[in-house]
């Protein structure tokens, strides 16, 4: 990988980030302004905003990753991303914009009119804020140690000082401009690079990566190993160490960081202990992944990503920027658009990188296939260019991801704990940006690193097991009480955490308890809707007065002349 | 007019009897207003049409994509079926279902302004 050239291309983007944030912030000068950009932002733009924000690392890297390793199966990813904004412009967008509020925990408490309710609500959008984060810096690290070969911890460094210089600058219209940029951007340094390495496939025969055999070293390959990893070998294989040549039987082999292993020419590819060693043609097909309880794993990761989209409170935050609710749908099926036309890329990089870098299966590294899949396929003078422009998006992809964001957490931070100490609102909007970036970053470093894309629907299964079932309850059903709704999210997110828990430090569960514990969402999400559902049928004396006028705010088109305040009854 | 001396002259003049003009009807958006059994029941008409449009909407998009891994998973002759050198699950999965959920997001949107405009119609009395 050249370098210099990557460097440059993440370098540029940084910039280019900062600047824009420095203009726009000139223009930012109310409180209204940091917190949504006083609501003047045009629709075609905010959607490029909200899928500039919402195509992060895990889409960006992640995404071809997990297509590379898991196949058929992983397509679930790129289209429960996509098809989460379908539930969101259909049960949600319009209502969720009339209701006037700046942040989820404003919908709840206008509501409900529940204090309590709303600052559960603060503490779940910061835990989904911080899961989320997470994954961004650390593969903002993975990125930066294979391009650049920086240590671990710096790329999550650089990813945080920039967050902070862009919104510290300017709040939320700054982060409109600059996330609306870098959708565009990331958009191109996907697709492009897509259409020279189809090129250069063609050219090379059209391989098919649909063999009847797993994967092979085409040429002698030289592995550098940069952590301490077991691999599987499933068929002997010869491998040269710098202790000289060995001949591998199947078994599992501990492989520390720093030793290199060079594999023959028709080698097959051992994989990382974990990741499963899939014929071509197993690969290619649907349920054949050698999964435990695949076709559950599968429903419950649509169940995340599909009702999970419509909860994650960074994508919701940027619904208020729109004048009505007519244009809050137009801004979700742009969205619809927007990122259904990036996820058309990320299948193409997975199935070429099983047949040009197969050795990511071997390192575990796939998260970086869409980094290191341009210089390995494509090659010569256009190689290390289109490797800067993937570095590029890549950026760009932790960058907007990650202020939106901080921007989320920090606004709910900032309205919830700081403003109580601190008087001027700004300030207290920058005590909170700094301590919404600080938090994930040191987690980010003592925490052990999951696929990107797996990471992320974590973040997913939470919001969905919460936020999903309040916002369909409380926007459709004027039955909802603010015990049920309280109960309803505690007991979800209570149910999705310590799943996601259990099996992060329990990696070695397998049968039906791995399955339900690494997949949440299909059973914690019913468990908090229909608890949200009974205890509010329990606690009909606590539907307040006020809710006819709320469901006349949530439904009633803005041309209608109708009263949108609410009042206690009687005040009229 | 009558130049002095002269008898006053009678001026017919015709319009609308003012007092007896028929009232405006009570605006539905007053009912709402009041929520009264009227206002209640458009509102909850409004409320019922989205919601059915909405769901429907999610069904048209969701049950297809449900039955796609049974589909494929149990029943081993679609597994074999190619258009061109793509196997169909990733012509489906890989490319067409992105074109796919925009159509029908714009289906809805159309839909859901439609439904919205009948309804400012119908309380504004236009």
């Amino acid at each position: 990988v050249n370098t210099t050239l990557a460097a440059l291309g993440m370098g540029l983007t940084v910039v280019v980030t900062i600047v824009l944030a420095a203009y726009s912030s000139r223009l930012a000068r109310t409180t209204g302004d940091f917190y949504v950009a006083s609501r003047s932002v045009p629709a075609w733009w905010n959607a490029s905003a909200i899928s500039g924000e919402y195509l992060s690392a895990a889409s960006f890297l992640g995404v071809a990753g997990l297509i590379m390793v898991g196949g058929a199966d992983a397509v679930w990813f790129p289209v429960g991303y996509a098809v989460g904004y379908v539930l969101l412009l259909a049960l949600v967008a319009a209502p969720l914009r009339r209701s006037g509020a700046y942040t989820l925990p404003d919908f709840c408490e206008a509501r409900l009119r529940s204090s309590q309710v709303r600052l559960i609500a603060s503490a779940l959008v910061v835990l989904i804020g911080w899961l989320y984060v997470l994954p961004q810096l650390q593969g903002a690290g993975l990125a930066l140690q294979i391009l650049l070969g920086t240590p671990v911890w710096v790329g999550g460094v650089a990813v945080s000082i920039t967050v902070l210089v862009v919104i510290v600058g300017g709040g939320m219209r700054s982060v409109t401009l600059v996330q609306g940029f870098q959708y565009w951007l990331k958009v191109v340094a996907i697709m492009l690079p897509v259409l020279f390495l189809l090129a250069a496939w063609r050219a090379d025969a059209s391989p098919s990566a649909l063999t009847p055999a797993p994967p092979t070293f085409d040429d002698r390959t030289t592995v550098s190993v940069s952590r301490d990893i077991t691999i599987t070998v499933e068929q002997p294989v010869t491998v040269e160490t710098a202790d000289g040549q060995a001949q591998w039987q199947p078994g599992e082999y501990p492989v520390t960081a720093g030793t290199t292993l060079t594999f023959p020419a028709g080698a097959a590819v051992p994989h990382l202990k974990g990741t499963p060693t899939l014929a071509g043609t197993d690969w290619g097909q649907a349920l054949q992944g050698g999964q435990e309880h695949a076709l559950y794993r599968t429903y419950a990761l649509m169940f995340a990503l599909f009702l999970g989209t419509m909860g994650l409170p960074h994508v919701l935050v940027r619904f208020y920027t729109n004048p009505d609710g007519r244009a809050a749908r137009r801004t979700a099926l742009l969205v619809i658009g927007l990122v259904g036309l990036f996820y058309l890329a990320p299948s193409v990089y997975g199935m070429l990188g099983r047949l040009y870098t197969p050795e990511l299966l071997l390192t575990g590294r796939t998260d970086a296939v869409v980094l290191l899949l341009p210089q390995a396929l494509v090659g010569g003078t256009l190689g290390p260019w289109l490797t800067a422009l993937v570095a590029a998006g890549a950026a760009a992809a932790f960058l907007a991801t990650a202020t939106g964001l901080t921007v989320t957490v920090a606004g709910v931070l900032s309205q919830d704990v700081v403003s109580r100490r601190v008087d001027d609102p700004i300030v207290s909007f920058r005590v909170a940006a700094v301590a919404a970036v600080i938090v994930p970053l040191v987690l980010g470093l003592v925490a052990e690193s999951l696929p990107l894309a797996r990471a992320v629907s974590l973040a997913f299964a939470v919001a969905a097991a919460t936020f999903s079932p309040l916002l369909l309850l409380g926007i459709w059903w004027r039955r909802l009480t603010d015990v049920g709704a309280a109960a309803g999210l505690v007991l979800g997110g209570v149910l999705a955490s310590a799943a996601i828990a259990a099996s992060t430090l329990l990696p070695d569960l397998t049968g039906w308890p791995a399955a339900l514990l690494s997949q949440p969402a299909a059973w914690s999400m019913p468990a908090a809707l229909f608890t949200m559902v009974l205890v509010s049928k329990r606690t009909t004396h606590r539907i307040k007065p006020g809710v006819e006028r709320i469901m006349i705010r949530l439904h009633t088109p803005e041309a209608v002349g109708v009263q949108r305040t609410w009042t206690a009854r009687g005040q009229r | 007019m009558n130049k002095p001396g002269e008898k006053p002259q009678r001026v017919v003049i015709t319009g609308p009897r003012r007092d007896v003009r028929r009232r405006p009807p009570r605006p539905v958006t007053d009912e709402i207003d009041r929520h009264t059994r009227v206002g209640e029941v458009y509102l909850r008409s409004l409320i019922r049409t989205q919601l059915l449009l909405g769901l429907s909407t999610v069904a048209l998009v969701v049950l297809p994509l449900i039955a796609m891994p049974l589909l494929f998973g149990l029943w081993p002759p679609v597994r074999e079926l190619q258009v061109g050198p793509m196997p169909l699950w990733w012509l489906l999965l890989g490319i067409l279902v992105y074109p796919a959920i925009l159509g029908v997001g714009w289906w809805y949107t159309r839909q859901a302004d439609r439904n919205e405009a009948q309804f400012t119609d119908l309380v504004e009395g236009r």
